[in-house]
């Protein structure tokens, strides 16, 4: 049984990094997606155990996504991880006001995403 | 591949797909230099440098990393309202886009040069130097406006800023509600969008989970409207939007925090901020929160009209003055960026990224030479079919054989589709390339102290990959030319009555199946006595051919090589680099190049190309036993020619046809194969840009589409042949180049006299 984890990044090279170092912990599978757009059509689609948003996007940005999620009775449980980059530390903030459980500062190494999520769905 | 070559072409790719899109829109900000700048370019650009920066630092590129985010945090400034956009930022960030281009054109190499490493550096300080600030408030317009406290939680900094804006020039200010169906809702989202564009800024976009459930999906597009509210609710009939003001209550100053540079934390203080869970990994500093904090996480969007909103379909009055501003500038290109903007616009831009394939085009060639080789097959089908239709002694049934033939025009027709589908997809736009050049123009103009206009037309023709790639460089030189020798300076402009500006303009137009580029300018011309006399000065060529030549073929002089009119090695040109490099590489590309020059009224460089050089419709001939393939598209007409026709006027041999002088040429010679005295000559006229030849041959065979390989080892450098193509009959023959023919059709005369 593989938990799904949604990737929500614009910038394809970042997106696959993440969805890469996602995948490379057994169990669990990446479906990337390239605007808070996109996102909000495969929210429905799946039960995500995981949700790896970027905040600054074009259409709909990440905030409005967290509060998307948040404010949906069905997705409301659903943990999400804010990625930021330095400087903005006023968007993550916010991100996290509004029930993001993590946050990663770009750049990140894949192994600090990888503990990251690995703490927090308890894999071993 | 190993997966780090991999994942390093994968940054490069998408690096430079990055710095393409920084680069149109930069190019928009020249071109609307003095007004005021449209925020969504300046947000592109931003966004751009953005995700450059995250990208670099993802791949441990630190330089460009490091680069890339100096050149965000100005943008930053600039977006957030905090630097105004004078000469020196524009500058500033072209030059950086210079620098990123070098950078990422190293790390494809894998190369770091110390040279590059200090440009980083001192362009990364004066980055951080420049700018003016622009004047702070006092008073947050944001708390004027009736927004929901939870609304404002999720708005970024950029958002907020944008809204500021608008309240500060007193733009009217809207929700713009529309409830959508979840199977269509992204198209539906972007069509609103599309329509409201033109209308105004569309600030934030608001998904509510309202109305929810499993049929639907709405959204709060908060809009600032540069148009009246009757314009704008007549413009979104027949669509779902429902429209609702966003009152703003007057200016009254009131005491807070500015917003300086110097202050850079204090943004509109937020709900959000005041209510972050305390957390050990996040250091941030602690805001004094202005209004009380309600539950961190709303129930739901403000879906409903508050007792603060108007709904305009009741006809309240008008909320608030029209902005008086231009609020998007008039573009002046001449034609449409040739791609949509990556990581721009509402949902369109994100979806292409879905819907765009990057093929490595080798593969693309690999797949041509297939469709070469079933060309091949089909030719012989046809061959087999028509013996067969022809020999009556065969046994095959009459309807066999039609049907045979049938199929075999299908298969044709199947194949021609495959063929231009196949040539469509290694199609770009020239446009790509002439951006680069502009950058380089306005660089260069600064450094020699010229007023120059660059003028781009036609950047939207389209050309194969391939050249594209090869143009930049022979482009690049003949610009600088440009500058170089032909703009004169402002002064020497007026004193001879012109305009103190000087234009140079670069056009492209496609003609048929060739392309023409056209790089003029109105500056100082050719003196072809100069050119003369220097060319005799170095021996290119004796008096008496001197005598014998044309003000043209004076002109063309300027192609050979160790011909340099540069008084002094500037940086720009004269760098041991000749037009004759130039003209090579257009030859290269089965291409030429032709010179036209008024004293006193400037130049004009026509480079003539073919769109594509993969597959080509060709002309096979025979001449001495032997087969050649000419391109047709060079191929103006065949005639047939009696060897009492030919003509020899100062030593070379013409035609006329049909009252004027055509040169000629017989191929054998040229290649020096024994000659035939046959009763006739065929002579192919072949023409490109202003250039007609006449080329005897013994035979036509027939026409045949024939893909083109390059020629290695001894045969490359052979003067006059393109490449080698196989034919039909499996039988390889050279392809001539009747680019170089035409050359030699000029200057072979010139040697024998």
């Amino acid at each position: 049984m593989t938990s799904k984890i949604l990737i929500v990044e614009d910038s394809r090279a970042s997106r696959e990094l993440i969805a890469a170092t996602v995948e490379s912990i057994p169990g669990l599978e990446a479906i990337p997606s390239s605007s808070g757009l996109e996102a909000l059509k495969l929210l429905p689609q799946h039960d995500f155990a995981l949700i790896i948003t970027d905040i600054n996007m074009p259409d709909i940005n990440g905030l409005e996504l967290i509060r998307f999620v948040k404010s949906n009775p069905a997705l409301r449980d659903t943990p999400l991880f804010i990625i930021t980059t330095e400087g903005r530390e006023t968007d993550r903030d916010r991100g996290l006001a509004l029930g993001a459980v993590e946050y990663l500062v770009k750049p990140f190494s894949p192994r600090s995403l990888e503990e990251l999520v690995r703490r927090y769905l308890q894999l071993a | 591949m190993s997966t780090a070559g991999k994942a390093l072409a994968e940054f490069i790719a998408e690096g430079t797909e990055i710095l393409e899109s920084l680069s149109r829109d930069l190019l928009l900000l020249d071109q609307q230099r003095g007004t005021e700048p449209d925020p969504e370019v300046i947000n592109g650009i931003f966004r751009a440098a953005h995700s450059l920066k995250g990208l670099a630092a993802l791949f441990g590129q630190e330089r460009i990393a490091k680069l890339a985010h100096q050149t965000e945090d100005l943008l930053d400034r600039l977006r957030l309202g905090k630097l105004s956009l004078d000469d020196q930022v524009l500058d500033g960030l072209i030059e950086s886009l210079d620098v990123l281009q070098s950078l990422l054109s190293e790390a494809s190499r894998e190369e770091a040069t110390d040279s590059l490493g200090e440009r980083v550096t001192t362009l990364g300080q004066r980055l951080a130097d420049l700018g003016t600030v622009a004047s702070a408030s006092d008073e947050d317009p944001l708390d004027r406006l009736d927004l929901p406290a939870q609304v404002r939680a999720v708005f970024t900094e950029y958002e907020e800023h944008r809204l500021r804006e608008n309240v500060r020039r007193g733009v009217a200010l809207y929700r713009v509600r529309a409830a959508f169906d979840l199977s269509d809702f992204d198209t539906g989202l972007t069509e609103l969008n599309a329509r409201l564009k033109p209308l105004g800024e569309v600030v934030s976009t608001l998904p509510s989970s309202e109305p929810g459930g499993l049929s639907g999906i709405a959204f709060d597009l908060i809009f600032g409207a540069k148009v009246s509210s009757e314009e704008l609710t007549q413009k979104l009939e027949g669509t779902p939007a429902q429209l609702f003001s966003i009152g703003i209550r007057p200016a009254t100053p009131s005491p807070r925090p500015s917003e300086s540079e110097s202050e850079p934390e204090a943004v509109a203080p937020t709900l959000a901020a005041a209510s972050v869970p305390a957390r050990k990994t996040a250091k941030r500093k602690p805001r004094a929160p202005k209004a009380p904090t309600p539950e961190v996480v709303a129930e739901e969007v403000v879906a409903t009209p508050t007792a603060k909103t108007t709904v305009l379909r009741a006809l309240e009055s008008e909320p608030a003055a029209e902005t008086t501003e231009a609020h998007v500038p008039v573009r002046t290109l001449v034609q449409d960026p040739p791609t949509s903007r990556s990581g721009r616009g509402e949902g369109e831009s994100a979806r292409s990224l879905t819907q765009t394939v990057r093929v490595d085009i080798s593969r693309l060639d690999a797949l041509m030479n297939t469709v070469g080789e079933l060309l091949l097959i089909k030719a012989n089908l046809q061959r087999m079919v028509e013996s067969v239709r022809q020999d009556p002694g065969t046994s095959l049934s009459k309807a066999w054989g039609q049907e045979l033939s049938r199929e075999t025009r299908q298969l044709e027709r199947k194949l021609d589709a495959l063929q231009e589908g196949l040539l469509e997809a290694r199609m770009v736009p020239v446009g790509q390339v002439f951006d680069r050049l502009a950058r380089l123009v306005r660089r260069i103009a600064r450094e020699v102290g010229k007023e120059i206009d660059f003028i781009i037309g036609g950047g939207d023709v389209e050309l194969d990959k391939l050249i594209v790639e090869e143009l930049s460089d022979p482009l690049m030189h003949i610009i600088r030319n440009a500058i170089d020798h032909g703009a004169e300076s402002p002064e020497a402009r007026l004193a001879v009555g012109k305009p103190r500006r000087a234009r140079i303009s670069l056009h492209a137009e496609q003609k048929g199946n060739h392309v023409v580029i056209e790089v003029s300018d109105d500056g100082a011309g050719i003196d072809e006595l100069g050119v003369r006399e220097l060319a005799l000065r170095k021996g290119l060529i004796t008096e008496a051919q001197a005598r014998e030549m044309s003000r043209r073929e004076l002109l063309n002089l300027i192609f050979l090589p160790g011909f340099s009119t540069a008084r002094s090695v500037s940086e720009l040109s004269g760098r041991g680099v000749g037009l004759d490099v130039v003209k090579n590489n257009i030859g290269n590309l089965s291409g030429i190049i032709d010179v036209w020059s008024e004293r006193g009224q400037g130049t004009a460089f026509h480079l003539t190309l073919p769109v594509t050089l993969a597959i080509i419709r060709a002309l096979v001939v025979g001449v001495s036993g032997r087969t050649y393939a000419v391109p047709l598209n060079s191929v103006l007409e065949i005639l047939s020619v009696k060897p009492a026709e030919i003509r020899t006027v100062e030593r070379r041999e013409v035609l006329d046809v049909r009252g004027s002088t055509l040169p000629l040429m017989r191929l054998a010679r040229v290649f020096g194969h024994p000659e035939h005295h046959p009763d006739r000559y065929f002579v192919v006229v072949a023409g490109l840009a202003q250039e007609r030849l006449g080329i005897a041959v013994d035979e036509l065979q027939g026409q045949q589409d024939i893909v083109v390989k390059s020629l290695g080892g001894r045969l490359q450098g052979v003067r006059g042949i393109s490449g080698a193509a196989d034919l039909a009959n499996r039988r390889t023959v050279l392809v001539l180049d009747v680019g170089a023919l035409l050359e030699e059709g000029m200057s072979t005369e010139r040697r024998r006299a």
